[in-house]
């Protein structure tokens, strides 16, 4: 596989934080993986050169402007997350489409948990359990998101 | 950014560094970052910026919704107009007929009260600010509206709606503001129950028809109906906006605590345009004056910020601390509840005990340090447009 070029990773992570961010209702806006670490995650794993962890960085920010209550947050937590996928991403490329949603929802998880942690060290501690749901989401939709970013970047290429 | 060029031929440990190294600088950056704007406050203006630049991106986010709303309104039938116009006429003359008698009661008022003339109202100018996105969730319950710096909106400024209290701005952009809603679970404000003037704190449960007011004794006397109104204290509301009304009261015979929930007035979720307002600094109702509350924060009372919601507290805690309530509590915050108040004061207005309030007085439970920076609140001294400001009072 080529390596995609920076303009894509930055388009499909633009429309990612669309998707992120856009207002749903409440209850869908529970079930709504964070699509943005998907993208990261999946240009990470499959395109470790240009997908790095400043990619994961400078998405992350971008969330934290949006929703964060700290800014940096997001940012610690996509870095680390982006920081396994690449140096795992052999390993993980390799996977079947299954385990690789289990993988997706280990990092989700190390992500959230890392969100959590500076919540409650930052004093905004919300300890609702339905912050957690988006991990099982974000690993169930996995493997259409995979595709879809995988078939862009054949297409194109 | 410039990792985002294409690096195909190169090792993936060439560039800056191993893989690890690079991981521990960007953990640095967003550590010091994060540290910067926590406890520091020092990136009011960098996030200014970026509210700037994220705005854009919010509008056009948020414009599918906008445009169906704006469509589905030029189609309206004529006569769900005409019917909504009857409506508002009623609705006016109503109020006209409440207000004809202000004037005379608020000199009445101010005559009994030993004042000289009456007082102005305690709300100087409004501004009323549409909603460009709303986030609703159990663990945000923020709204994002069209007005900022340039239309004088400050930090930690009073939003309400035409019904009750809806919130306050947290992040304030040029063109845009950040307002926490008091439902939000990070939100709490000080409250009084109108019917017998029990002070309490009246914290966000995360879900946009309910409030909860955790730190009552279980033989206050509260019940369902009463009205919550603001209670001045917190520096931030005004005294005696209607916030809430007691739809839940629950008493368990081992719990030493009520457990009591509320409706709030404003329609938080269904609201589209919100109202700012600014308060006359020296009025006796106002918030805390900026200076004096700037000072009283240095001495380690961050309640100037948006509450973070505490733990509940141990359950002995709010119920062994009776306080005094004297007829007008001026002095907010922190001055007089730092005390424990071992001996409970004789109390001739209300038998039961005052609820204390340990929100608002403790410090922060998440930030061991007491000093904390006051918040950069600029004077609610608004840079007035006129041409926007609708001049209600």
């Amino acid at each position: 596989m080529n390596a995609p070029s920076g303009g894509r990773i930055l388009i499909t992570g633009s429309v990612a934080l669309v998707l992120t961010v856009l207002p749903l209702p409440p209850w869908l806006d529970v079930l709504r993986p964070v699509f943005l670490v998907l993208a990261v995650l999946y240009w990470s794993v499959n395109a470790p050169r240009t997908g790095d962890i400043a990619l994961g960085f400078w998405a992350g920010l971008a969330l934290d402007v949006f929703q964060g209550p700290v800014l940096g947050q997001h940012a610690l937590a996509l870095a680390l997350v982006t920081y396994i996928a690449v140096r795992e991403h052999q390993r993980i490329r390799s996977k079947p489409a299954f385990q690789q949603a289990l993988i997706v929802f280990a990092a989700l998880a190390v992500y959230e948990f890392v969100l959590f942690a500076i919540d409650g060290w930052s004093g905004h501690a919300v300890s609702s359990p339905l912050r957690w749901v988006h991990t099982v989401t974000g690993a169930l939709l996995w493997p259409p998101v995979a595709a879809i970013l995988a078939y862009g970047s054949r297409g194109r290429a | 950014m410039a990792a985002f060029g294409t690096a195909a031929g190169r090792p993936l440990q060439g560039r800056g560094g191993s893989l690890g190294f690079r991981f521990t600088l960007y953990a640095a950056v967003a550590i010091v970052v994060m540290y910067l704007d926590q406890r520091q406050h020092y990136l009011e203006q960098l996030r200014y910026v970026l509210q700037a630049a994220a705005y854009p991106i919010q509008l056009a986010v948020n414009s599918p919704p906008a445009a169906w709303r704006w469509i589905s309104e030029s189609f309206e039938s004529r006569e769900r107009l005409q019917a909504e116009n009857a409506r508002l006429r009623a609705a006016q003359r109503d109020l006209e007929l409440r207000s004809m008698r202000y004037e005379a009661l608020a000199r009445e008022n101010g005559e009994l009260r030993g004042l000289a003339a009456a007082l102005p109202p305690v709300a100087d100018r409004w501004l009323a600010a549409e909603i460009v996105s709303i986030q609703l969730s159990s663990l945000r319950q923020r709204l994002l509206i069209d007005r900022g710096a340039v239309n004088g909106v400050f930090r930690a400024q009073a939003v309400l709606d035409d019904r009750g209290l809806i919130g306050q701005t947290t992040h304030v952009g040029p063109w845009s503001a950040e307002v926490i809603l008091i439902t939000d679970p990070e939100h709490a404000v000080p409250v009084r129950v109108e019917r017998t003037g029990l002070r309490t704190i009246a914290v966000g449960a995360g879900d946009a028809t309910s409030l909860a007011l955790p730190y009552l004794p279980a033989n206050a006397d509260i019940k369902s109906g009463d009205l919550l109104v603001t209670s001045g204290l917190g520096g931030v509301f005004p005294e005696g906006y209607p916030v809430a009304r007691v739809t839940e009261v629950h008493r368990d015979a081992v719990q030493p605590l009520a457990q009591v929930r509320a409706e709030p007035l404003a329609h938080l979720d269904t609201d589209r345009e919100v109202m700012l307002v600014w308060f006359r600094a020296d009025h006796p109702r106002a918030p805390a004056p900026t200076g004096k509350s700037l000072g009283e924060l240095k001495s380690g009372t961050p309640s100037l910020q948006p509450l973070a919601a505490p733990p509940r507290p141990p359950a002995a805690a709010p119920a062994a601390a009776p306080q005094s309530q004297p007829a007008r509590v001026r002095a907010p915050a922190a001055a007089p509840r730092k005390q424990p108040a071992e001996s409970p004061p004789p109390e001739p207005q209300a038998p039961e005990p005052q609820a204390a309030e340990p929100k608002a007085a403790a410090p922060q439970p998440a930030a061991p340090e007491p000093p904390q920076e006051p918040p950069k609140q600029e004077p609610p001294t608004p840079q007035p447009d006129a041409s926007q400001a609708k001049e209600h009072q």
